[in-house]
């Protein structure tokens, strides 16, 4: 806003000074040229990112005769079988139900927190909820795993059918890893609602839980729900602390508590073990392909929840 | 009557998550303390691993998170800043930043391990830098840039827009202006935003393992000339991180105190994601003061 | 203190390998001795240069300690030495990105179809015997399964620990990924076919989190290489022979497999020196039995690439 407020003022500057300060000319050129630099290499990352993915994951759909329908609708994951098969389904299946499974639990917990923080007591909320939050955030994804492996693991194999590992040991270790993305999102959001807008609530004579629940969520929504997305998104691309407590086997379980495994768990599984070039190899390339495409879904997504907060 | 019952539950669940939360953090804290800081030492801290003996310590590991640190910083903060910058100040309203913002957005979601992949093929093999510190630094700059970016533009535009018109005003090109009056005002949220990104770096483990090594060669901490092969300065040698060594740890280690150095290993890397937060807090504030006070 | 210990021991080592050098291989050995005799010394090295190994995590540990104690005697060798996984060692060694390629299996296994001309290039050093061996939770009653039991189970015909002579209880597998050099070996040469992933089935890579998850799950089994048993896990006879490194140097348990260290083309140089070593009595003798491999000179008995084993 303020930008195109500014500029006309900057551009006479600039004008002014054409002659008399050709040293002022040549810094702001030279800056500008710096920034251009900086924000071309962006282009070029996110662009070469693509397309190093891309030709890799799509050699085995082009040259190597795996179809995309098997690759998204098959079921059998046999990669070093005689006739190998490589059905992702599973794969899709176990990476969506984590996800969103977290999503499920870290939401609630995270919009409680925010208006916990905006809405009841900021003090404690300032002071010691934001930086345990902050500090979550800052837990390395292998100490994540550890944990549920060494905790939630047995703790789901005691009271559940099962092993303990699968969706359900997944999901909540990657619930506490999503819990800061969907709460400081939230936070911003409730933090940037006028006040006048709550004051006016209370002077109807509204509860504060009637003004949260009727005003304050509803006007929030879409931003809320932007930090869910994001939650999700981090969640889908996890890797190392979800292969940890998963389970990894390539079926699609009956159960929550049944092994199950996810695009990023398969791929950490076995890079390692194939030679690039390889089929098998190549297979896995695909699936970090599949996680680059729906990192480009979710961001979309994103910008549709914004678009409508925007308009709202 | 009946509203306010309800707002007395209501009230009472929210209040209780949040304690909920406080006191998961407080478990999972105390969880991985009281379990790691028994094995913490000064010779744990200092000493080299071993592969077989127990005993074994974390020191080069140590050094080789923070070095990474520092060497993504190095390569960050300058594009970053640059960056952050131009979408400020620079960007018009059109299409073009448009589709900058949307890369920005895209590039800070990529998963880890898609990242460290594309380093694995771009610039493990095909610049070849091999498995090395300086390879690390770049795939972590994939991350971390999209962050810097978002940090200094939210930063610049916090700058009262009476600052920058005044510089403006005072004849200053819009890059003097930028540097000298902007920058230093939005300085304390662009360190702060800058060390809590950092705290996520020194947890990375999926993108490192493809990028940076899991070995740790002999390191010689005498000898400071980051050309020779033994230097612990030298970007050029494959280095394993902390993150990544209780990856190892857990999943290969023979060592008969394997689970004691994870343990230990994850309450030091804990502990320095705490003075990392506590730090930029308490940096952020310390700055804030100095340049609020000057004016 | 425990500098000085270290001191001796390389004294010690250097010594001792200046006298086994001088019948074996004189180039490398007395490179060893005369720079490694003590620090102070100057250091006039035959073998100098950088170089690196990287591939199978399961042979890491071993060539890590070696190339310290080569660097040791050597100060103008620097070795790294990086995991990966097999596969993505072989890859790396044919690319010419490393000079030593790890591997868990022949190259051949690996490197097939399209790639097998690469495979020709490279050169196999056997440096070690891994032998592996079905681990079991303790409680489950048996400690003895023969091959058919084996199949059974790890096919998924056999589900509850009752039916191969133990207790009531459901067999939980603890699986390899299809990619993984152990399972390899495991299935050639204990099932003699290959497994299916069921269902149900944990599939970890790592043997940490292998002995983890069998030690803790009620009715797991799964199989780890010899170095990683301990008491937390049971280790089941095969046809009623137990796994020890007697009974595979004699032939007698026959789910063993080579360890490899691939170069492309011969070896020349630091990197032949090196190799050179690790056959050398210093590290069979040592550090590749507190590794819990079996060295190769013990070894009555030769397996080729097809499997067929001879007496030596």
């Amino acid at each position: 806003m303020n930008l195109t407020q500014t500029r006309p003022a900057a551009d006479a500057v600039a004008k002014d000074g054409r002659g008399k300060f050709p040293k002022h000319k040549l810094e702001e050129l030279r800056g500008r040229g710096y920034v251009m630099f900086c924000v071309l290499l962006l282009i070029v990352i996110i662009f070469s990112i693509v397309y190093f993915i891309a030709s890799r994951g799509l050699t085995p759909f082009v040259s190597q005769g795996v179809s995309v329908g098997e690759m998204l609708g098959g079921l059998k994951w046999s990669p070093e079988a005689d006739t190998p098969r490589f059905g992702a389904l599973p794969f899709l299946f176990g990476s969506f139900a984590t996800s969103l499974l977290a999503a499920i639990i870290a939401a609630p917990l995270g919009i409680c927190a925010a208006i916990f923080m905006t809405e009841m007591m900021p003090k404690v909320g300032k002071n010691i909820l934001q930086p345990a939050i902050e500090l979550l955030a800052g837990v390395p994804s292998v100490v994540y795993g550890f944990v549920g492996l060494s905790v939630v693991v047995p703790f789901l194999r005691d009271v559940f059918p099962g092993q303990g590992v699968g969706i359900l040991a997944g999901g909540i270790v990657l619930s506490v890893m999503i819990l800061p993305t969907i709460t400081t999102v939230a936070t911003d959001a409730l933090r940037s609602l006028p006040a006048g807008l709550k004051e006016g609530s209370y002077a109807l004579g509204a509860t504060r839980w009637q003004t949260i629940s009727r005003l304050v969520i509803p006007t929030t929504l879409p931003s809320l729900m932007t930090g869910v997305v994001l939650g999700i998104a981090r969640a889908f691309g996890e890797a190392l602390a979800v292969q940890m407590v998963i389970g990894n086997a390539p079926h699609i379980p009956h159960s929550l508590t049944q092994s199950a495994a996810t695009l990023t768990s398969i791929i950490t599984l076995s890079m390692g073990n194939t030679t690039s070039g390889s089929l098998h190899n190549n297979a896995l390339w695909s699936l970090a392909l599949i996680l680059l495409i729906m990192t480009f879904l979710f961001v979309f997504v994103v910008r549709l929840l914004e678009r409508r907060v925007k308009h709202a | 009557m009946k509203t306010k019952s309800v707002d007395r539950i209501m009230t009472g669940v929210i209040v209780g998550v949040g304690f909920l939360i406080i006191a998961l953090l407080a478990a999972l804290l105390g969880y991985l303390l009281i379990r790691g800081l028994g094995h913490v030492s000064w010779h744990f801290l200092t000493s080299p691993p071993e592969s077989i003996r127990a005993g074994g310590g974390i020191g080069p590991q140590l050094f080789n998170s923070l070095f990474l640190l520092v060497l993504t910083m190095i390569i960050t903060v300058p594009l970053g800043l640059g960056a952050g910058i131009y979408m400020s100040e620079y960007a018009k309203q059109n299409r073009l930043t448009a589709f900058i913002r949307l890369i920005v957005e895209v590039l800070s979601s990529f998963p880890s391990i898609v990242v460290g992949l594309f380093g694995l093929l771009v610039i493990v093999n095909r610049f070849g830098l091999g498995l090395s510190l300086m390879s690390g630094a770049l795939a972590l700059t994939v991350f971390n840039l999209p962050l810097m970016v978002r940090i200094t533009e939210q930063a610049l535009r916090a700058v009262p827009r009476e600052q920058k018109e005044a510089g403006l005003a005072l004849g200053l090109s819009r890059w003097r202006t930028i540097t000298t009056v902007m920058l230093p005002i939005s300085l304390p949220a662009i360190v702060t935003g800058t060390i809590l990104a950092a705290g996520r770096v020194f947890g990375e483990a999926a993108a490192l393992l493809f990028t940076a090594g899991m070995s740790s060669p002999r390191l010689d901490f005498t000898d400071w000339n980051p050309l020779h092969h033994t230097s612990p300065l030298n970007p050029f040698r494959p280095a394993e991180t902390l993150a990544v060594h209780i990856w190892k740890v857990n999943s290969e280690g023979l060592a008969p105190d394997a689970a004691q150095i994870a343990a230990g290993a994850s309450a030091v890397l804990i502990i320095t994601v705490l003075v990392f937060n506590l730090g930029a807090r308490w940096l952020g504030r310390v700055l804030y003061r100095k340049l609020t006070a000057g004016r | 203190m425990k500098k000085s210990l270290l001191v001796l021991t390389t004294l010690a080592l250097s010594i001792s390998l200046a006298a086994c050098g001088k019948n074996n291989n004189a180039n490398n050995a007395n490179a060893g001795a005369s720079s490694g005799a003590s620090s102070s010394a100057p250091a006039s090295a035959a073998v100098s240069g950088a170089f690196s190994a990287a591939g199978s995590t399961a042979l890491q540990p071993l060539v890590d300690q070696a190339s310290k104690k080569f660097m040791d005697l050597n100060k103008d060798v620097t070795i790294t030495v990086n995991g990966g996984g097999s596969g993505a060692g072989l890859s790396q060694v044919s690319e010419g990105t490393v000079q030593i390629g790890n591997s868990d299996v022949f190259a051949e296994e690996k490197l097939k179809d399209a790639d097998a001309d690469k495979a020709k290039e490279l050169v196999d050093h056997q440096v070690a015997v891994v032998s592996i061996a079905a681990v079991s939770n303790k409680d489950v009653g048996v400690d003895n399964l023969t091959k058919a039991q084996l199949v059974d189970i790890f096919t998924g015909k056999v589900t509850n620990w009752k039916d191969v002579g133990g207790k009531d209880q459901k067999i939980v597998l603890v699986n390899r990924p299809a990619s993984s050099g152990t399972r390899a070996t495991f299935e050639n040469f204990a099932l003699g076919a290959k497994s299916e992933d069921l269902p149900d089935s944990i599939t970890e890579d790592a043997s940490g989190t292998v002995r983890k998850l069998v030690s803790e799950t009620p009715g797991a089994i799964g199989y780890l290489a010899l170095s990683y048993l301990d008491d937390t896990i049971q280790a089941l006879k095969y046809e009623g022979v137990e796994p020890t490194a007697e009974n595979v140097a004699s032939g007698t348990y026959p789910v063993w497999a080579y360890e490899h260290m691939y170069t492309k083309g011969q070896p020349e140089g630091a990197v032949k020196a090196f190799l050179d070593y690790m056959l050398s009595d210093e590290i069979q003798n040592t550090d590749v039995k507190d590794l819990g491999y079996i060295p190769v000179s013990d070894m009555k008995v030769t397996r080729d690439v097809e499997g067929k084993v001879s007496n030596k």
